[in-house]
């Protein structure tokens, strides 16, 4: 619609939007990450929902300007709920053709393309693979979109003209050009930005003021050329009222853990070895020295999760960090994990594989691997997150269980969730679950020696820690006799400890929530069954499928070890049920295995998340079939 | 001295002596080192409950469970990195690690050169049998090339570890060698080794009298013994010789055996200094096959001590000075970070 906008007292086309998706698209030095974030704070501070999707190139620094060096930075903000980072954009940004050729595909017709000219030359248009002679910005392939051409580049060297600095560190301002841009755009202050700016360069003025200078260029430019004729209006969410802070799935592990070792009382330890998409949770809880937090850098994966069970075992809350292929390396030590009874936090951030596969890319295709992928019966409990922030509750329930049922405890979180980010009604400190860790100090045998495997109620052993006066014993990886644990090779006694492990695994099902319905009803027709990062894809589906008059319910799965002890009763009330997964059907076939009922699996394996629009698709058709 | 006079009576052996029955073959060496440990720690000034035994896989690995005190009988090649955890997270805890061969150097390998660059507070005896006793016979990375096992039926063409030049390479603090038959020889080393404050490695030879008996007997066997061992201490010249009558001489950096005679006197040999790292090199490289002709002695005792902060005392450390510096941040900070929005 075209209205008068007063302050500029130019016509332009405001457009209203409920949510409005943004595409950051450059090359890996080009800032893009850097750039949506500062877009997102922005929104959020302003009061937007939001959700991010970070996706950038497994090489630190591919030859600039090629395809494989397209780093993305995707935003859906809106003042309605959002759940995901959106299917298609409707404005992207590309800074050069690489970009261009990587991310056009996901404009919406009639979406906005903003292009920085200066990565449309001869040079870059040959470094993206476009034949001799075509330049999508002139072949009539961008006809479908409203294009806006900037010569980004001359326009932030005018304006640093007199800046004193030297043409490579000027074009290094250029992403906060396209920033104050959008700004313009989206009717979005820029203050968040220029203190984030005014923070980080506070050392280097110069740095500092280009910066500054670039992105108030690019509001500018905006506000004054009339290039541009079409502005957004997006209102504030509705959320609900509180206290808000942005945050993502590994800075929300981080902290959960902290919260829990706190809450329990006892020191935290991490054992970790560096490997994306896991390593900002090491980075983070190095920083907390101040709160006594021990973080180890390991020499390898096996140290990691090895001398997290140590430090369990002397009487901190053990925790280790990895992804896919380090979980797999860790699978020895945590049979001695199981076998031993030491609480233990495992957090595994899947990413593609198998192998090296696609470390920076999204997959769930670890669920099986957690819940059966070790030596012998070593069954553990496993709880998966489904949005970045629930990454804190998921972790800190991880660990109030391994403390109080003296198991490790596996946590998956993926690329998407780990590496995305959404606004965070966080708690306080003191509403937080206790968590309930005793060490004994007097022997729990009335006839004197201290007996480290007799259970309680719950199956549970009792735990203490070297230093405690009278209770010297041992333990370890051998088979160990019921109630004295002394090595045991008595073949009755290995089958009743294998039993008594699963069922104290399986017991945890009684101190955990009950399945329920996340939106839609009971006995609907077709029930969604999700686990993990999903989520956001899964309840956007099934709302629109719901207003759109489809009989739909999306049930989400937190603990995937043991199940919840109505699952299989819940399930069974739906006509159908559905599982879409980021890998080839694990939960399906444990859905299946466990219930005996028909639910088929819808599997997705890209290295991508779910788009809303194809899981819909899939519902209906699979709601429409015999 | 404390005027402070402790009620409890003094620890003996037989406090150390767990109630589980000990499984070793008959006449294996690990027997004697339980022994000598047993003896060794009623002197030491550790409450009992302090003390922690950490171990990996293999026979040696079993200690764990004769010693009444804590222990972890933990996996293959991995008792360094548990042992680390430990350490790190309560110092005070006396932590001795009980290791072979192989889980040494072999499947533990990575673990080992790791745990002493960090240099943690921890006792590392590590058991040399230079073969795999609990798998039933194979050759080990510390066996000598050639050896007949049941893994090598035509003989090992694997070139075997220096496991001391391995631990002074990788920045061990603290390195010794001694033998399973010689009691008072151990007794004085796990004395040195708990004194020093730092990762103290001690190789132990011991005969594994089913899989590759007498493999370490011209150092143990009194008709060979003393021409065959060069036990040393620091500050004394190198001797040895049936009546100590040769002696070891510096020619530069090129280790000479001398007959002490009118020729070469007492006065001229080489001085040990344990806390030369040039000489310890020099010393750990005297790893001759007794079969060349001629053959430099083995040497026993301690080779090497330096001293360095230990890395759970730089982790205090800095625990500390960033709490003093920043201190500690409340979970409610934590958890709204530096930057929140109000939604009303």
């Amino acid at each position: 619609m075209n209205t008068l906008d007063l302050k500029s007292g130019k016509v332009t086309d405001v457009r209203e939007a409920e949510n409005i998706v943004v595409r950051f698209s450059g090359d890996s030095g080009d800032g893009m990450q850097l750039t949506g974030t500062q877009f997102t704070d922005t929104s959020a501070f302003l009061g937007q929902d939001i959700s991010t999707f970070p996706e950038f190139p497994a090489e630190i620094r591919a030859p600039i300007g090629t395809v494989a060096g397209v780093s993305g930075f995707q935003v859906n903000f809106g003042s309605k709920e959002i759940f995901t980072p959106g299917d298609m954009y409707d404005v992207l940004v590309a800074m050069n053709s690489a970009a261009l050729k990587t991310d056009i595909h996901k404009l919406k017709k009639g979406g906005i393309l903003i292009v920085n000219l200066a990565g449309f030359d001869k040079k870059n248009l040959k470094l993206a693979h476009y034949p001799e002679g075509i330049n999508p910005l002139e072949d009539g392939s961008t006809d479908d979109f409203i294009v806006y051409k900037i010569d980004v580049t001359r326009h932030v060297k005018d304006a640093l003209a007199t800046s004193g600095l030297g043409n490579k560190e000027m074009e290094r301002s250029k992403n906060m050009f396209v920033l104050g841009l959008l700004f313009w755009m989206f009717d979005k202050s820029m203050d968040y930005t220029i203190g984030f700016i005014s923070d980080k360069f506070k050392k280097v003025p110069d740095i500092m003021n280009a910066n500054i200078t670039a992105l108030k260029s690019g509001w500018n430019f905006g506000d004054n050329t009339e290039v541009f004729k079409t502005r957004f209006k997006v209102d504030v969410a509705k959320l609900s009222p509180g206290v808000y802070r942005q945050i993502t799935g590994n800075h929300a592990t981080a902290i959960g853990l902290i919260c829990a070792a706190e809450k329990a009382g006892i020191q935290l330890f991490l054992g970790s070895y560096p490997i994306t998409p896991a390593s900002d949770i090491l980075h983070e809880l190095s920083k907390y020295r101040g709160n006594g937090v021990k973080t180890f850098q390991a020499e390898d994966e096996i140290a990691a999760i090895c001398s997290a069970i140590g430090a369990s075992y002397a009487g901190a809350l053990g925790v280790t960090t990895t992804s896919g292929p380090g979980l797999s390396l860790k699978g020895e030590a945590m049979g001695l994990a199981v076998i031993t009874e030491i609480p233990l936090v495992i957090v595994d951030v899947q990413r593609g594989g198998p192998s090296t596969g696609l470390p920076t890319k999204t997959e769930q295709s670890d669920l099986l691997q957690a819940i059966y992928g070790r030596h012998g019966e070593a069954p553990m409990p496993v709880i998966a997150a489904a949005t970045p922030a629930d990454c804190f509750e998921a972790v800190y329930e991880a660990a109030r269980i391994a403390i109080e049922h003296m198991t490790p405890v596996i946590f998956l979180s993926d690329g998407y969730v780990a590496n995305g980010s959404e606004p965070w009604r966080f708690p306080n400190a003191a509403n937080l679950t206790p968590i309930n860790c005793t060490f004994i100090t007097e022997s729990n045998n009335p006839d004197g020696k201290f007996l480290p495997y007799k259970r309680d109620d719950r199956g549970v052993r009792p735990r203490t820690k070297p230093g405690t006066p009278g209770l010297e014993h041992r333990i370890g990886g051998l088979e160990k006799q019921d109630e004295t644990g002394n090595v045991s090779y008595d073949s009755v006694n290995h089958e009743k400890m294998t039993h008594l492990r699963a069922n104290k695994v399986d017991r945890v099902a009684d101190f955990i929530p009950l399945a329920k319905v996340d939106t839609g009803k009971e006995k609907a027709k077709i029930c969604i069954l999700g686990w993990g990062s999903t989520y956001g894809a899964i309840k956007t589906a099934t709302l629109e499928l719901i207003a759109e008059g489809h009989d739909v319910a999306h049930v989400h799965l937190r603990w995937v070890n043991p199940f919840p002890r109505n699952l299989g009763e819940l399930l069974k009330g739906f006509d159908k049920v559905l599982i879409p997964e980021m890998n080839m059907g694990q939960l399906c076939s444990l859905i299946r295995a466990k219930y005996l009922i028909p639910a088929e699996s819808y599997s997705k394996v890209q290295g991508l998340p779910f788009a809303v629009d194809e899981l819909k698709s899939k519902i209906v058709e699979t709601l429409n079939s015999k | 001295m404390s005027d402070i006079i402790s009620l409890a009576p003094k620890k003996t052996a037989k406090d150390f002596v767990s109630d589980q029955e000990v499984k070793w073959c008959p006449g294996c060496g690990d027997y004697s080192i339980l022994s000598q440990v047993q003896k060794v720690f009623p002197d030491f000034d550790v409450k009992k409950e302090n003390y922690v035994f950490i171990s990996g896989i293999g026979c040696s690995s079993r200690f764990t469970y004769y010693m009444d005190t804590y222990g972890f009988h933990s996996i293959h090649g991995r008792a360094a990195a548990v042992a680390s955890g430990v350490k790190a997270t309560n110092p005070e805890l006396d932590v001795w690690l009980i290791s072979g061969d192989g889980d040494s150097i072999s499947i533990g390998g990575n673990h080992f050169i790791h745990l002493m660059r960090r240099n943690f507070n921890i006792k590392y005896l590590m058991f040399n049998n230079e073969i795999y006793g609990l798998t039933k016979g194979q050759y080990s990375p510390l066996s000598q090339k050639g050896i007949v096992a049941k893994s090598t039926p035509y003989g090992s063409v694997d070139e075997p570890f220096n496991p001391l030049e391995l631990a002074l390479g990788a920045k061990s603090t603290f390195v010794a060698r001694s033998l399973d038959r010689d009691p008072k020889h151990q007794q004085m080393i796990f004395k040195r080794a708990h004194e020093h404050k730092g990762t103290a490695f001690v190789e132990i030879y011991q005969n594994c009298p089913v899989f590759n008996d007498e493999v370490f007997s011209p150092y143990t066997e009194k008709d060979s013994k003393r021409e065959e061992c060069l036990f040393i201490e620091h500050g004394m010249p190198m001797v040895f010789g049936n009546n100590n009558d040769k002696g070891l001489k510096l020619d530069g950096l090129k280790p000479v055996i001398v007959n002490i005679d009118s020729t070469n006197s007492i006065n001229d040999l080489w001085i040990h200094d344990e806390r030369d790292k040039t000489k310890a090199n020099l010393l750990a490289g005297l790893f001759d096959n007794v079969s060349l002709i001629p053959h430099n002695p083995r040497p026993f005792g301690v080779f090497y001590v330096e001293d360095r902060p230990t890395y759970e005392d730089d982790l205090t450390a800095q625990i500390a000075a960033v709490t003093a510096k920043k201190g500690k941040t409340s979970l409610d900070k934590i958890l709204s970070g530096e930057k929140t929005w109000i939604i009303a």
